[in-house]
């Protein structure tokens, strides 16, 4: 069976973690002495819900979400699928190169550049100074923005990508007709562009989402999390109780929950797209 | 009738105009982080603000370009992602074959599992990952890094190269069936040869992802003469403090170059069509 080398790759590696993280997010597994390993119930669960570093790690999962890959991302990539069908040339090609240049570039990368920008000797301070607006060390003050810009710069390519491939698929009679009749141009995106591509805009929401979910090494690489906990998000929190904290069964608790949500998402999306396969 | 002509036009030409400056905008937003890797490498004395260097010089590069810095981490890197990526295309292709040729009732259920797996959150399951490879000793070793590696990519990859495989047509492989070749046969020699580009196409998107991949082996690898670039860089400047930002610059140069190469390579097949071949078609 030809099929059999990917199934045993993704039983052993794939289907094994999950399961083995069920187990482990039940029990009080430390990184030290895993012989202490007994069963504790939901024991991890409620200690997630009455812990107020949790509740902060899940409101700012939720802001990063929100912020980074539904508004910036998506509407950014919208935006710029959108202007480039009326730009010329060079811009164009520009554009869409640093945009997708972002993309491509390794993950630490991108963090440390992004590092670099938003640091109080930074170049976003610079630029503030030379404008006689107020600088401040972005990284301190509002470390969970800085990320959320970090992962739009970073992110956005996917959305363009899609958003331009939804756009061109768009008649261009129906537009030119609404344009005739006087339709303005936001009446234009509303009506005719939004329902025309609604199903690429559920896609690419559903997936910038399940990735920015997931996202570790932008945000432990430029803030570590902190200053304090104030850009912890739930990767970031999951990692700092599993191994500074030493407690593998309440982190992989944390990570089980992850997974859920992350498994509801991908339901959902399967459901909403009624992938033919 | 020309009245009309002339007015739309014109405003196709404001249009235009006001789209050129709103990109121009965003672009020389994205640009300035990577304007400043550029100078930052060529300034003896960078610091963090992207300023022209006075008198450029190549002096970060050289300073770099040794053993411990860059070519030991880069030969990681290659080693781990390359053989990472060797299995998850293998492995990818034998699974899309049947996949897309052969209509059993265990297909669909096979399909969704392996696109409900491409959308899971794949940083959750390194906390377990970590404690079974301490328990099975993989921890720390190339080859079970690799492996996982090679896992974590395979969903992606199998449904890349089953939607590939779909639009290989069936007929010179029917030939080949009466001419008595086997189903491997018939794979290795008539299928894959057929969607060339498709398979470069995912042997080299898989690559760019795990050269850049940093949780799995900053999680599975510890010993430092092991890490690959992802993650030695990130010791590098992890340590704050003393960092010469120039050669941190000039370090990260080099280790994306690859891997923007290789996207040059293949993104006009990526490009328009792009829709991560079916998965995200909408």
């Amino acid at each position: 069976m030809p099929i059999a080398p990917a199934t045993a790759l993704l039983l052993l590696f794939l289907a094994g973690p999950i399961g083995y993280c069920v187990w482990i997010a039940f029990t009080n597994t430390q990184l030290t002495g895993s012989s202490s390993s007994d069963f504790v119930g939901f024991a991890n669960f409620r200690r997630a819900f009455a812990d107020d570093n949790f509740r902060n790690a899940v409101q700012l999962t939720l802001a990063f979400t929100f912020l980074s890959s539904i508004v910036g991302q998506n509407t950014l990539g919208l935006a710029l699928a959108g202007l480039m069908r009326a730009a010329s040339r060079p811009v164009r090609t520009v554009t869409g190169a640093l945009v997708i240049t972002a993309w491509v570039l390794p993950e630490i990368v991108a963090a440390f550049l992004l590092y670099a920008f938003f640091r109080r000797e930074g170049t976003l301070n610079a630029i503030l100074d030379q404008l006689h607006l107020p600088s401040q060390n972005w990284l301190f003050t509002l470390p969970i923005l800085a990320v959320s810009f970090a992962n739009v710069w970073r992110g956005t390519a996917f959305s363009m990508l899609i958003y331009s491939a939804a756009l061109a698929e768009i008649p261009q009679d129906i537009t030119e007709a609404a344009e005739v009749d006087g339709a303005s141009g936001p009446r234009r995106l509303w009506h005719i562009t939004l329902p025309m591509i609604r199903r690429s805009i559920g896609t690419n929401l559903m997936l910038n989402t399940l990735s920015t979910l997931s996202v570790f090494g932008l945000i432990w690489a430029m803030t570590r999390g902190g200053p304090g906990n104030r850009s912890q998000t739930l990767p970031v929190f999951m990692y700092d109780q599993a191994f500074v904290n030493s407690l593998i069964g309440y982190g992989t608790a944390v990570a089980l929950l992850l997974l859920l949500v992350g498994s509801l998402f991908s339901i959902v999306y399967l459901r909403l797209m009624k992938v033919e396969v | 009738m020309t009245g009309v002509k002339g007015v739309t036009t014109s405003r196709r030409t404001r249009a235009r105009l006001a789209s050129d400056g709103a990109l121009l905008l965003v672009a020389v937003s994205f640009a300035l982080p990577l304007v400043w890797l550029l100078f930052a490498s060529l300034d003896g004395s960078a610091d963090l603000r992207v300023r022209p260097p006075t008198s450029p010089t190549l002096d970060n590069f050289d300073a770099v370009l040794t053993d411990e810095i860059t070519f030991t981490p880069m030969l990681n890197s290659l080693l781990l992602c390359g053989s990472a990526t060797l299995l998850t295309v293998v492995c990818a292709a034998l699974a899309a074959y049947p996949l897309s040729r052969h209509r059993s009732r265990l297909t669909r259920p096979y399909l969704l599992t392996i696109l409900f797996t491409t959308c899971l959150p794949i940083t959750a399951i390194m906390v377990p990952v970590y404690g079974l490879f301490v328990q099975v000793d993989l921890i720390d070793t190339m080859y079970g890094t690799a492996l996982f590696l090679a896992t974590a990519q395979l969903p992606f990859a199998i449904w890349l190269m089953k939607n590939f495989m779909d639009g290989v047509p069936k007929v010179l492989e029917e030939a080949a069936w009466t001419d008595g070749a086997s189903a491997t046969q018939t794979l290795v020699r008539v299928v894959l040869p057929l969607m060339g580009p498709g398979v470069g196409v995912v042997t080299i998107y898989t690559f760019i992802m795990l050269w850049g991949n940093f949780f799995v082996p900053f999680m599975l690898l510890l010993s430092p003469e092991q890490l690959p670039a992802s993650v030695s860089i990130f010791t590098f400047f992890g340590n704050y403090g003393s960092v010469v930002y120039g050669q941190l610059a000039a370090f990260s140069i080099l280790y994306s170059t690859p891997v923007l190469l290789l996207y040059i390579l293949i993104s006009r097949r990526l490009g328009g069509g792009f829709a991560l071949g079916g998965a995200v078609k909408g």
